[in-house]
């Protein structure tokens, strides 16, 4: 049976791994290489790494760094942060990362999204959505670290990035996200349900029922977490064993 | 030993020659017929898309060296798919290795279980066979992320079920091949190419 997916996130600021709260208060927390081959050996099923520096010597950094996972990581990884033209991407992935996901520069321009999927094919391609809630059904997209909201709206703009062909989408809420109070499964559950391409969730987790609720309730194929995982709050192989008591089919 | 693996217009070649320099071996990457068939071991990985493949091995020739090799040769993912006789992704006979069909993963239907393709991540490699796979190996997670599928037959190696039950891995003769990526299956992964490694 396929397993749901455990993937710790690093946020990378100058070759170090970050985390914030709600985006902001960035405390940094140690080598992404050496964390990254730490959470593989735990049992993480992917990692996710972020590129969070703006400018453009971070960016060869970055690339540099990517170069070094791969060599050192035995799991599949994505990166991520300032992606907005094919050759960023390129770039990326002769690196050695297995997907790329875009963000911000997708909705500013979503034919990338067709362009990415075309050249490197949908596996490769994560559309990440950062969404915040207003009322009822209604998510506004968000752009910039959640600091700028669109005039897109959370389930139509999953389905198109689906639509141009995004092989997952990543589901950040910005009302859940560093909250701990769990995720946000009733949207997550109607992103499954509409969509065919798997969803990974992102946003809230602070106790190890809040991954079983997200793939039980949330029906998510995957659960991202970074804080929790990088203050040893929640250990993997607890994670994974609690998961499988609990007979959500997981990888042990 | 001399490891080769094949150079062409696919991803993830790094992926595999970085598995293999864990493993502490070094492979070269190369598209010459020569050093293709003078290797100990031949690797045929892949990530792309079927019929330009296909097209592409053919321009070069590199279809015909490959069915003629007598050393292991290990195709991965779209590798092993590109070994069978057709298929479904851009409709195109491919080498002919194994006389099977490559088809495309139909959702169930209603689809209650939430079902997607492609089929992405960790799941279970049974009934496992030949010196691929140690019994050690049976039931073990491994990384898949495909859309297109061969189902059982003689030449399958191992059984995964997603949708239905059909052939993670296949092997004849001196061809082996994975439809999930040992280079990205963490220490199971490493494990099945030390295995082929040994043959």
């Amino acid at each position: 049976m396929l397993a749901k997916r455990i993937i710790p996130c690093l946020d990378i600021k100058n070759g170090q791994t970050v985390k914030g709260v709600k985006f902001v208060e960035i405390k940094e927390v140690g080598d992404p290489v050496e964390l990254g081959a730490l959470y593989a050996e735990q049992g993480a099923d992917e990692l996710v790494f972020l590129d969070i520096t703006a400018s453009h010597e971070g960016r060869k950094t970055f690339v540099d760094l990517v170069k070094r996972i791969a060599r050192n990581i035995n799991i599949p990884f994505t990166v991520g942060g300032g992606i907005s033209e094919l050759s960023d991407a390129d770039a990326l992935l002769n690196a050695g990362a297995d997907k790329i996901s875009v963000n911000s520069s997708a909705v500013r321009n979503p034919h990338l999204i067709n362009e990415l999927a075309q050249n490197f094919g949908s596996q490769f391609v994560v559309a990440a959505i950062d969404a915040k809630h207003e009322q009822g059904d209604d998510w506004v997209v968000t752009v910039n670290g959640g600091r700028i909201p669109t005039d897109k709206r959370l389930f139509s703009w999953a389905r198109e990035c689906e639509d141009r062909g995004a092989g997952e989408i990543l589901f950040t809420s910005m009302d859940h996200d560093g909250v701990k109070q769990g995720f946000a499964n009733n949207a997550l559950a109607k992103l499954s349900d509409n969509l065919n391409i798997p969803i990974i969730a992102s946003g809230g987790a602070g106790k190890m029922e809040h991954f079983k609720d997200v793939f039980t309730i949330g029906k998510a194929d995957a659960g991202l977490a970074a804080s929790i995982f990088h203050f040893k709050e929640i250990g993997i192989p607890d994670l994974k064993a609690y998961l499988n008591n609990e007979q959500i089919p997981i990888r042990i | 030993m001399k490891i080769i693996i094949i150079k062409y217009n696919a991803g993830n070649i790094r992926s595999v020659n970085n598995a293999l320099l864990r493993l502490g071996y070094e492979a070269e990457i190369t598209a010459d017929p020569t050093q293709i068939q003078q290797a100990d071991k031949v690797i045929f990985p892949g990530v792309g898309e079927a019929s330009t493949t296909m097209a592409y091995l053919r321009e070069t020739g590199l279809d015909k060296v490959i069915v003629n090799l007598k050393q292991p040769v290990l195709g991965i993912c779209l590798g092993m798919q590109l070994m069978c006789s057709h298929s479904e992704e851009g409709h195109v006979d491919c080498l002919n290795i194994f006389d099977e069909k490559v088809r495309k993963f139909q959702l169930p239907e209603g689809n209650m279980e939430n079902t997607k393709i492609p089929h992405m991540g960790w799941n279970q490699i049974t009934d496992v066979k030949t010196p691929l796979f140690d019994a050690s190996l049976e039931g073990e997670y491994v990384y898949f992320v495909h859309s297109y599928y061969v189902a059982l037959g003689e030449d399958t190696a191992a059984t995964t079920n997603y949708i239905l039950p059909y052939s993670s891995a296949l092997q004849k003769d001196n061809f082996y091949a994975t439809q999930f990526h040992p280079e990205k299956s963490g220490s199971v992964g490493e494990r099945i190419l030390a295995n082929f490694l040994r043959l």
